[in-house]
């Protein structure tokens, strides 16, 4: 109860500040987290999916997105947001964070120099809801040994002299970020450490102010005492000294306002922050340290004296028996040296006693009794998955009804050519599978990608038609050479009666027959045809296995669907390539009375 | 900085820019100009659009952020007897004010350089309100008056409305709270066309990213308002947002405060080209402690530290910080300012000089690089730091602090200058106990 931040606190950052991150990764390995603090990174401009980052002397990849409603979606627990936005960002970024209900608990804002409306609004929106604003001008805070927020406490050597890498007994509150880390130093050297800090921003209008970190540390029982650093300018610092008269904060106090300089220059000199302007004797630093000396705070006679003071506090309660001893945990450590992978892979890993795909070692999933097929196998190494049965066995059909069309397609001949020329199968093999493309084989990427993009946006299927009709193309997955209504495709019919048998839905097929209808009804041929039916269903059964649109749409650019024609066909392919080397067939070459010759003298230019 | 006050003329022009879109039905002349001499007066008048100079009566003041120019006896407006001053008139008065420098009651001297001129509104004092808006806490407050002019403050309590405005409020529950508000003295005929105004006044102080804005008074005859005196400033952290809402206000140095040394100047210049922060304030360019210090906070507590230790704020020859991960070139360019106003002037008590070299613990700003900047101006004014007995202290942590010190350190001694240095062990401030002892 009561702590800011735990040791499975985790944060979207916004902006890619690689050093930053970095170094709450380093900071995560030493003090052995279990998760990196780090969820994901929101970075708008970004072309990429992910970004590398050290984690010990390991790598590890940490998701990319466009924006903080998609980072949210994906890490649900992901409670604090690191607003690392821009002045002129900063504003927009925060009110998005907060937008998304439930999401985060805390939003640290960086940015120095928010106008003032925006950061006044930013901060009431917060408070409505119930989130906590670290900032804004702020270098964050830390609960150490559980969570740190970006370059709070510098290097990792000096995290640990300073005693941030576990939890000592001091709650520390300043307003300087440059001072947060000297007070760390001071605290570790004169006490124990500290249990929570906040460096709650310099500018004039800060989200939470001394008070709302004090109280919170009031209830947080690692806390046993307070270290606050307050500055010249502002009431701030009275909202602590009543909050000590009343009573509602018991734990001990130790304070200091910096800033007594200020009272020998009587106008002009802007000494520190931006909110750090005395514009009432109440303000200036000398009137706040007598005020809070009054009132029972623990306050130097001089800044120079803070160390003592902490001390003397410090000693009093370890004597009283309120902080007791602590046991130093076991530190990790960052190698020195590292390197940088060239090569990234996440779908098999052959480092152990035995390879695995996705995770599952090849003797599990080799032999007949493992109940794993060739569509299990394809489903955890191309798409990281265990697919229901329906859905494995529908891949199995797919690659069993593509294997093969006959010698006479493109593909085919140009392997069968090449065989007869005395070329290995592997030569063989490769000029029919270059022949793939989008006029032998892509109607099944066409086709789903056409249908989907129809229903995805709500089209009838006369505007679909219309649609196909206004771009110059024709239906890929649409018309066969020779079969009809008629005279059906059984192949399709195949395909048709299994989806209906065993898909949960068909919404995307339901769809393409309706399209089918209203062509079927203008030319007999233009029926719904094999590729087509392989391609929409495929669609079908991403969407039954719960992927987003975004997703499927993925795996259709990457060429997916392209794939498990590629890998049927290479099956006839090879048997079309076995068969020539048995024939022993010869060299082919094509006649001459097959080849329309029309050649004229070339114009001399 | 953050809310920087304007010019009277400045804030008025603002006024002038947006006046169809939130005062329509008003009527507002916006007859002002702003001259540094009788000569540019005189020539203004020339100017088409400013016949009014030469055809109605006049009222010249300064226009240099200070107020209270009634009673410091600095605003023309009569010669024999009110509303009497000519072109003439005011071009020659301006011309005698300039030429001496001149004692506010506050205390405040200086110069006077810049000067509001606008025709003289005969008005009775009944016609007269007050209106201003500032930010009180996390609030807007919107103060409202049915008397204007100076006597104002005097009475505060009894005579001003205060109107508190969550930032959050939406544009109806304004405009209801204002209504409900209105200050009791304003008459009947005015009292519809003063909610109205002030609704709209609120609106505008509030879009256009005022930090403060105070009319005092607000002259209204019929649908004619007259501004006739204004006070205001901006929050210049909003200016990327505002375009030319602003009409290129500038934000002139206060009145009294001594203009910028030509190395201040070049400091600040230095900053507004780069990324880090470079601030440099000359306090007194006879004393004995200079400072260069990395962080705003730890720039604070040396200067807190230095008055606290020796007893005399006299001894404090300057504030500033670099930080912000400044180049090795920017850090050399501001110890070679620091250094070359140290070694200008001796103690005049023949004290050494002392160079405190401070700082708190770095969070990402690399040590080691910035005292390169520092260890190369050392090579320059070795010589000079010698001739006034310069001790040096440094204190800094941070990521690679132990080379930073230890180059420095090894610089100082082969230049034969005197130095300690010390790194996060020793508290961030106890170098001045140290220099002070010594």
């Amino acid at each position: 109860m009561g702590a800011l931040f735990t040791k499975d606190t985790q944060a979207i950052f916004w902006n890619n500040n690689a050093s930053a991150i970095q170094r709450m990764l380093d900071y995560d390995y030493v003090i052995n987290r279990v998760k990196p603090s780090v969820a994901a990174i929101v970075a708008p401009t970004s072309g990429n999916k992910f970004e590398k980052f050290f984690y010990g002397p390991d790598e590890i990849m940490v998701p990319v997105f466009r924006n903080t409603t998609e980072a949210a979606a994906a890490f649900p627990n992901a409670d604090v947001l690191l607003n690392f936005g821009s002045f002129r960002t900063a504003y927009d970024v925060t009110m998005e964070a907060i937008a998304i209900k439930g999401q985060f608990k805390t939003v640290m804002v960086t940015a120095e120099g928010i106008p003032e409306r925006l950061a006044r609004k930013m901060n009431q929106a917060a408070r409505d809801a119930g989130v906590v604003v670290i900032g804004p001008a702020t270098v964050g805070g830390i609960a150490p040994g559980g969570f740190k927020i970006a370059n709070v406490g510098g290097t990792i050597e000096n995290i640990i002299n300073s005693k941030l890498h576990r939890a000592g007994s001091c709650g520390l509150v300043t307003r300087s970020g440059g001072l947060f880390n000297e007070l760390s130093n001071i605290i570790s050297i004169n006490a124990d450490g500290i249990a929570e800090g906040v460096a709650i921003g310099g500018d004039r209008f800060v989200g939470s102010v001394f008070i709302d970190n004090l109280l919170r540390m009031e209830r947080n029982p690692e806390v046993k005492y307070m270290v606050l650093l307050g500055e010249v300018g502002g009431t701030e610092e009275y909202k602590v000294i009543e909050a000590v008269k009343s009573g509602k904060i018991k734990k001990p106090i130790i304070a200091w306002c910096i800033g007594t300089i200020a009272k020998h220059f009587s106008s002009g000199v802007q000494f520190g922050h931006a909110g750090a302007s005395a514009n009432a004797d109440a303000e200036t630093a000398a009137s706040k340290n007598e005020a809070m000396a009054a009132a029972g705070i623990y306050v130097p006679a001089s800044f120079n004296d803070l160390p003592q003071t902490i001390a003397e506090v410090y000693g009093k309660l370890r004597s009283e028996g309120i902080i007791g001893e602590i046991v130093e945990p076991e530190l990790r450590e960052v190698p020195k040296v590292r390197r940088k992978k060239e090569f990234i892979c996440t779908i098999s890993d052959d480092r152990g006693d035995e390879a695995t795909y996705a995770g599952y070692p090849i003797s599990s999933v080799a032999t007949p009794e493992t109940g794993f097929g060739i569509g299990d196998v394809i489903s955890l190494l191309w798409f990281k998955k265990r697919y229901p049965k329906w859905a494995t066995d529908y891949l199995e059909t797919v690659i069993k009804t593509v294997a093969d069309h006959g010698p006479a397609v493109s593909g085919a001949h140009n392997a069968k050519v090449t065989a007869r020329a005395g070329k290995d199968v592997i030569s063989s093999l490769v000029t029919g599978l270059l022949t793939i493309g989008p006029r032998f084989g892509g109607a099944i990427d066409d086709a789903a990608r056409y249908f989907k993009y129809a229903n995805d946006r709500g089209m009838s299927p006369a505007e679909f038609i219309d649609y196909m009709k206004k771009e110059g193309k024709t239906i890929s997955g649409i018309g066969h050479r020779i079969k009809s209504v008629r005279n059906p495709d059984l192949r399709v019919s195949g395909l048709k009666k299994y989806a209906a048998e065993h898909f949960p839905s068909t919404p995307l097929l339901d769809f393409a027959l309706e399209v089918e209808k209203l062509t079927t009804s203008k030319k007999d041929n233009l029926i719904l045809n094999v590729d087509g039916t392989i391609g929409i269903l495929m669609v079908d059964m991403w969407r039954a296995l719960g992927y987003s649109e975004d997703e499927i749409d993925g795996f259709i650019e990457a060429g997916a669907l392209n794939a498990f024609f590629v890998v049927g066909r290479s099956i006839g392919f090879i048997g079309h390539i076995l068969d020539e080397k048995r024939l022993g067939m010869p060299m082919y070459r094509h006649p001459t009375d097959d080849i329309l010759y029309n050649v004229e003298l070339a114009d001399e230019i | 900085m953050a809310q920087r006050a304007i010019r009277e003329y400045d804030g008025k022009a603002i006024f002038s820019k947006h006046w169809e879109k939130y005062f329509s039905g008003f009527h507002y002349g916006f007859k002002s100009v702003l001259v540094t001499n009788g000569d540019e007066l005189r020539a203004c008048a020339q100017k088409h659009g400013f016949e009014w100079l030469k055809q109605e009566a006049l009222v010249a003041k300064p226009d240099m952020l200070f107020g209270k120019r009634g009673k410091n006896d600095l605003v023309l407006f009569k010669t024999a007897k009110p509303g009497d001053v000519t072109l003439e008139d005011a071009a020659k008065w301006i011309d005698e004010k300039i030429a001496h420098e001149v004692t506010l009651l506050s205390g405040q001297k200086g110069t006077l350089t810049h000067f509001i001129v606008e025709p003289f509104t005969p008005h009775s004092q009944d016609q007269e309100y007050y209106i201003s808006a500032t930010t009180v806490g996390e609030d807007d407050v919107l103060y409202l008056s049915a008397e204007g002019g100076m006597e104002v403050e005097e009475g505060w309590e009894e005579k001003v409305n205060e109107v508190t405005i969550p930032i959050t409020m939406d544009d109806a529950s304004i405009e209801h709270l204002i209504r409900a508000n209105v200050p009791s003295g304003i008459p009947a005929e005015n009292k519809e066309r003063f909610i109205a105004f002030a609704e709209q006044f609120y609106k505008f102080y509030r879009d256009q990213n005022f930090a403060y804005l105070e009319i005092n008074p607000i002259v209204m005859i019929g649908n004619d308002m007259h501004i006739l005196d204004l006070v205001a400033r901006l929050d210049d952290t909003a200016g990327f947002m505002m375009g030319d809402a602003w009409c290129g206000a500038e934000f002139p140095t206060a009145f009294g405060m001594e203009d910028q040394s030509p190395e201040e100047k070049a400091i600040a210049e230095a900053d507004s080209k780069s990324g880090a922060s470079l601030k440099l304030t000359i306090l007194n360019p006879m004393g004995r402690i200079w400072t260069m210090v990395a962080g705003g906070g730890a720039s604070v507590v040396y200067a807190d530290t230095i008055a606290d230790l020796s007893g005399n704020v006299a001894d404090l020859a300057n504030y500033g910080e670099y930080s912000g991960g400044p180049t090795t070139g920017e850090t050399k360019f501001y110890a070679d300012t620091v250094l070359d106003l140290m070694t200008r002037h001796k103690d005049p008590k023949g004290r050494d000089k002392i160079l405190i070299i401070g700082g708190a613990i770095a969070n990402f700003t690399d040590v080691a690089k910035t005292f390169t900047g520092i260890i190369q101006s050392f090579e320059t004014y070795a010589d000079r730091m010698k001739e006034h007995n310069t001790r040096i202290y440094v204190r800094r942590g941070g990521p690679n602090y132990e080379k930073g010190l230890k180059d420095i350190k090894e610089a100082a001694d082969r230049l034969g200058l005197y130095i300690e240095v010390y790194g996060p062990e020793t508290h961030v401030t106890d170098i001045v106990r140290m220099a002070l002892e010594k």
